[in-house]
């Protein structure tokens, strides 16, 4: 047997997420194994023992996630929890609680309530109670809405409507330099050229797409969806599939209505669908690229009666130089993003308040990609023009 | 007097040979313990647990739950249990409807219904008035008149099939979309009791209505995120149905009684076909956000997806009419489906009658009516079988025969068809969420490894979900975590979701010891002999072998281990306690 969650412990290295050595993953089958050692190994097996998950991840987390958490957790206290506006907070995690100490009965306290917490001073600890790939993604996710909260709320501060400690003033430079210098290094774009000819064709551009999507880091936690429509099928990727291995992960579903195996395929099915019907495109990329997340957070309207609600209710024909932001939840709903982003693709992208990036191609996924990469580089450089880095 | 929130604290006892009603006050300890619904039946069940089904004591028993009423997502369902005449376990299933929202507006949280009444009659519950009547309905009536009687309220009834003995009887509620399984119409039937009616004036108290309003969001906002439930291809779009295509494509479609597990014919069978066909529409049970249902736009019911591919594929069936026409004939005789097709699937492979010589609508008539060879095949496939001397080729577990998931092609289903504890079951665990909808995560479906833990807490979160009555359907978007917070606005109890995993845990291993007491142990723990020697039907790359027999073994003593029952399977009395569960030696 592999060592446990080694899989998922390289993956959060490879995102910058935590340093080497550092995720240590503990793993129920008839007994516990664990993928490494700490000092209180013994508090972790409590609490697996008494949660009785198949698995549980801790980890310190890498900077600038470190200081970024380990500041909000301190506005947190006491004992509170910390609530990022982003969807991906809202839809699955609901809140982040932070707990105080590292003892078997804090750690139990906050998991029996939610997926993972934050301890303060020693990083992140998450459930897996199907497979180690949950506590791996929830690890991931409470990342990215950390960053994502502590960059709304950083804007805030530089305009004088919000209080964060001094710390912040030296944690959002560094922060936003190294992002800088990670967004120059993007180098690698498709080689796949469009028209398609086969669907032997289509499945590896995918591939190729969601590699590089994850590589150039545009998703957070692996995820996102891509789908290009060729002889009246569209090709999507599947639900929770990991954009950086996604043979045997895309689905394709046939226009005609003659099949339902759509099922397992993205929860944005509808979103691209719809977009190919409004549309000439050809191929559809999303991934959740910080800044274009962050962005679409910040409105100075603050007496704006939607005020709380921006995610689903703001009216406002809202932009980001040439890329609308439209409200949307995830799916089909009432609410969904499928009765907003489709109708707003005119350009390079549309940006979907609080949740991330939808791009389209003409033909190949070259421009989808190009675009993906250029609208985040646009973002990040117009943040850092509002907060005069 | 302190308000109950979510819960009348009384239930309502029925005696049905003296016509005699009486309350039960249910303390705050047995409501936390149990939760409601299934766990709280299975507490009323217990003592009577070595009953026969058709002992005038056995109780029939039906539970709300503490989301019941209050307008939290996907949580009208209602708990019904006894001891099944088709598996002879315990047995509980979900019904949809409103008649567990008229049941709680009546001031009861449930009803134990025992004895046996020397007529048959109706019981009509209106608020705290229960009254006995002579049976409205004449012999043979078909199911839908008989519920037509009720136009206010909603009401169970049972159909000609228990009338016949049918041993998968079931019963039926207005307003919910599906029969029942297990055959818990017929221990109705014994009792006398044709039909009971409902009507609450009340109205549900909940501790907190913004909280429950919020926490109704946060259940809502994953079940529009869901593709399995509200996708272009979900089942608020096709109906369960949709599982067809997926579930074939992965070479799990059982056909000819498991002896393919793809169905290739030229006629279309799917989802779509239906669509195509007659065009339809969607519908739910009562107070559903899903509406997993599906009709013709000529209002027949399009059957969900396992009564539609055992009605189809699994009886050679390839016409889209006559599954409907064979659908619709279970529907109005009150008899599971898939019980019934299994059994004539069953029946078809010993006699050696193909597709064509058989008319499974006929057929199905026959069982309803105990007529011709329906007198042999209305007790089940297990019972047909082993008359003939060939019990092998009976497709169940404990009597129940098995849903539309051919158990080769994804090991954790097929452990938990062997360990649930009402028989041939997949939804207890609902392993197809991961093994072949990736939800939560997407596990490998061919193997075994990691699936007993799984499947004890999946097991356990279905207990809880079927005790709060939520519906089955939303685990595959939501889970315990948001139910706990609209539990806490309900109740105004501080509950998390590992509470009530807690007492999932508690209720399931109740039925572990209820099943024991009647006798159950390893030996039917275990899946039809086919599936160990036959391959499944290869497709698309895929070859799908037997399953190995020694790592089956394996891992249900790992499930054994991890579930806290001895080697043989059965209850220890140290673990029963630790539960806070009384022992009983059946000795
Ligand atoms: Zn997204």
């Amino acid at each position: 047997m592999d060592r446990p969650g080694l899989k998922y412990s390289a993956r959060l290295v490879k995102s910058g997420l935590c340093e080497a050595g550092a995720p240590l993953f503990g793993i129920m089958e008839d007994g516990i194994t664990w993928s490494g050692r700490i000092q209180e190994e013994h508090i972790l097996e409590e609490v697996l023992n008494t949660l009785n998950f198949g698995s549980i991840l801790f980890s310190p987390t890498a900077e600038p996630f470190r200081s970024i958490t380990e500041l909000l957790a301190g506005e947190a206290q006491p004992s509170g929890s910390i609530v990022p506006d982003d969807t991906e907070t809202r839809t699955f995690l609901h809140e982040i609680p932070v707990i105080s100490a590292f003892t078997p009965g804090e750690i139990i306290t906050a998991l029996k309530r939610r997926k993972g917490a934050i301890i303060p001073g020693r990083g992140i600890i998450t459930a897996g109670p199907v497979t180690p790939e949950q506590a791996f993604v929830t690890f991931s996710s409470i990342c990215f809405s950390c960053y994502v909260k502590f960059f709304s709320d950083y804007y805030y501060y530089t305009r004088g409507v919000k209080k964060l400690p001094d710390s912040a003033e030296k944690i959002a430079p560094q922060a936003l330099k190294a992002y800088r210098s990670a967004l120059k290094n993007i180098s690698d774009f498709p080689s796949a050229k469009g028209p398609f000819t086969s669907d032997e064709a289509v499945y590896a551009a995918i591939v190729e797409a969601g590699r590089l999507t994850v590589s150039s880091g545009m998703v957070d936690s692996f995820f996102g969806n891509v789908s290009a429509l060729f002889n009246d099928c569209i090709y999507i990727t599947q639900t929770a599939a990991s954009l950086d291995e996604l043979e045997g992960c895309i689905d394709c579903c046939p226009l005609d209505n003659s099949s339902t195996c759509a099922i397992t395929s993205s929860s944005e099915y509808s979103a691209h669908r719809a977009l190919y019907n409004l549309t000439h495109r050809r191929t559809v990329l999303h991934g959740h690229p910080r800044f274009s997340v962050i962005m679409s957070l910040l409105c100075d309207r603050h007496e704006c009666a939607n005020r709380g609600r921006c995610h689903t209710a703001c009216t406002a024909k809202r932009f980001i130089n040439d890329i609308p932001v439209v409200p949307g939840e995830i799916g089909t709903g009432p609410l969904g993003l499928v009765r907003t982003m489709p109708a707003a693709m005119m350009g390079r992208g549309v940006i979907v308040h609080g949740h991330g990036l939808f791009t389209a191609g003409a033909c190949d996924f070259t421009d989808a990609f190009t675009s993906l990469v250029d609208i985040e580089r646009m973002c990040f450089e117009e943040y850092c023009r509002l907060v005069q880095f | 007097m302190p308000i109950n929130f979510g819960r009348t604290g009384r239930v309502l006892l029925i005696n049905a040979t003296e016509r005699s009603v009486s309350a039960i006050e249910t303390g705050g300890d047995a409501a936390t313990f149990f939760i409601g619904g299934r766990g709280m039946a299975g507490n009323f069940l217990r003592p009577f647990a070595h009953l026969p089904f058709d002992s005038p004591q056995m109780p029939l028993i039906f539970m709300t739950g503490p989301l019941t009423g209050t307008g939290a997502p996907c949580s009208e369902m209602l708990s019904v249990m006894s001891k099944s005449p088709l598996t002879r376990t315990v047995f509980q299933f979900s019904a949809g409807g409103t008649f567990g929202s008229e049941l709680k507006k009546s001031g009861w949280d449930g009803i134990i219904l025992t004895g046996k009444s020397t007529s048959p009659c109706g019981i009509i519950i209106k608020d705290s008035s229960v009254t006995f009547e002579q049976s409205r309905f004449i012999p043979e009536m078909d199911v839908s008149q008989r519920l037509a009687f009720f136009s206010t309220g909603s009401a169970a009834v049972t159909g000609p099939a228990a009338e016949y003995g049918v041993l998968f009887s079931s019963m039926i509620f207005s307003g919910d979309t599906q029969q029942s399984r297990g055959g818990l119409g017929l221990v109705m039937e014994t009792k006398n009791i044709r039909y009971i009616h409902v009507r609450g004036s009340g109205s549900v108290s909940v501790h907190d209505l913004e909280k429950l309003t919020a926490a109704g969001e946060d259940i809502l906002r994953l079940v529009s995120a869901s593709p399995v439930l509200t996708g272009d291809h979900g089942f608020s779009r096709y109906g369960t149905a949709a599982l067809f295509d997926l579930v074939n494509s992965r070479g799990m479609l059982p056909c000819l009684n498991f002896r393919k597990t793809c169905y290739d014919g030229t006629d279309p069978l799917n989802a779509c076909a239906y669509d195509r066909l007659y065009g339809t529409v969607s519908y739910g049970c009562t107070g559903c956000d899903i509406h997993c249902g599906r009709r013709l736009a000529d209002g027949r019911p399009v059957p969900e997806y396992n009564a539609m591919v055992h009605l189809s594929a699994l009886t050679g069936n390839t016409s889209v009419e006559r599954t409907l026409l064979a659908s619709a004939l279970c529907a109005e005789k009150g008899m599971d489906p898939v019980s019934a097709a299994s059994t004539i699937a069953c029946y078809m492979e010993i006699t050696g009658k193909s597709p064509d010589e058989c008319d499974i609508v006929k057929l199905l008539a026959d069982i309803a009516l105990s007529r011709g060879e329906g007198e042999l095949l209305k007790s089940g496939s297990l019972r047909y079988a082993a008359a003939a001397s060939r019990p092998e080729l009976s497709m169940s577990v404990k009597g129940l025969e098995l849903p539309a998931f051919d158990p080769r092609g994804a090991y954790g289903t097929a452990l938990s068809y062997a360990v649930s504890t009402r028989g041939g079951c997949y939804s207890d665990a609902c392993a197809i969420s991961h093994e072949i909808l990736r939800k939560p995560v997407a596990t490998d479906r061919f193997t075994f490894s990691g699936k007993p833990r799984m499947i004890r807490l999946a097991e356990d979160a279905r207990s809880a979900a079927d005790s709060l009555t939520v519906c089955g359907n939303i685990l595959f978007a939501a889970s315990l975590e948001e139910y706990a917070r609209a539990l806490y606005a309900v109740t105004g109890t501080e509950t998390t979701g590992h509470d009530l995993m807690l007492a999932g845990e508690r209720i399931n291993y109740n039925e572990r010891i209820m099943n024991y007491i009647c006798g159950f142990t390893s030996a039917d723990d275990d899946l039809p002999a086919r599936f160990f020697s036959d391959p499944g039907t290869p497709g698309a790359g895929i070859s799908i072998p037997p399953l190995d027999r020694n790592k089956f073994l394996e891992a249900r003593s790992t499930y054994y281990r991890i579930r806290g029952l001895s080697a043989d399977g059965l209850p220890l009395e140290k673990k029963s306690l630790e539960l806070g569960l009384s022992w009983t030696d059946p000795d």
